[in-house]
């Protein structure tokens, strides 16, 4: 039996932090592309913290989480962006 | 045991990396400097978390005869290949939204691309290729 507070919850909570920060960035942000690098950064930081979990608890399927949560972060940061410039789709 | 002792390093290297991004994304003054630093940052960090991963997969796998880890590793492996791939193209597709919505960077006087890039001028090498200079009386 694992236990529910092992080592790699240190780096969690350190990566909360920082996802704090960003989280900070998308609400203070002046711009609009300020908001999508905040939210950029933390969809980064999502993924680390998912791969972390899956190392943490022995459960692979957390990983398979991670790759799908990467690909689908970077189409919609295709797509924000893609309709920040105006151009017809 | 050394491999622990460099999944520990590991570890402690990303989360550094990933907390000057965040330090990054708070303090610096435009769009493009915040993009610089929180995607290098988070780049950079993820490739050391994640490399301790796989570590710490080969680990179990190695010493212990877990199959579960080497299945641990590997996955891990595609999902650092997928951060590598879609990081920076997602910033690149960022700044260039960010330069044709009409975010200009802090303390800028000339902006080089918004000329059309079709009309070369080849003939005449000028003073203007110093971007983003500053301007020195009006500062």
């Amino acid at each position: 039996m694992i236990e529910f507070f092992n080592e790699y919850m240190i780096v969690l909570i350190a990566l909360l932090l920082c996802v704090i920060m960003s989280i900070i960035r998308v609400i203070i942000g002046p711009t609009i592309p300020d908001r999508v690098v905040g939210v950029d950064t933390i969809n980064t930081i999502v993924i680390v913290g998912m791969v972390i979990f899956g190392a943490a608890y022995e459960e692979v399927i957390y990983v398979d989480v991670a790759i799908v949560y990467a690909l689908l972060s970077f189409i919609s940061t295709l797509f924000i962006a893609k309709y920040l410039e105006g151009g017809e789709f | 045991m050394i491999f622990d002792i460099i999944i520990y390093i590991f570890l402690g290297i990303g989360v550094f990396f990933n907390a000057l991004a965040g330090v990054g994304l708070l303090r610096f003054p435009d769009v493009y400097t915040r993009l610089h630093a929180g995607t290098k940052c988070t780049t950079f960090g993820s490739i050391f978390i994640i490399g301790s991963v796989i570590l710490i997969g080969l680990k179990s796998w190695l010493f212990s005869n877990d199959t579960n880890g080497s299945v641990l590793a590997i996955h891990s492996a595609f999902a650092l290949i997928a951060i590598l791939l879609t990081n920076p193209v997602g910033a690149h597709a960022i700044a260039r939204a960010a330069h044709k919505s009409g975010v200009m960077p802090a303390q800028a006087v000339i902006d080089e691309l918004q000329d059309k890039p079709t009309e070369k001028k080849t003939g005449q090498k000028t003073s203007s290729k110093t971007a983003f200079s500053k301007k020195e009386g009006e500062l």
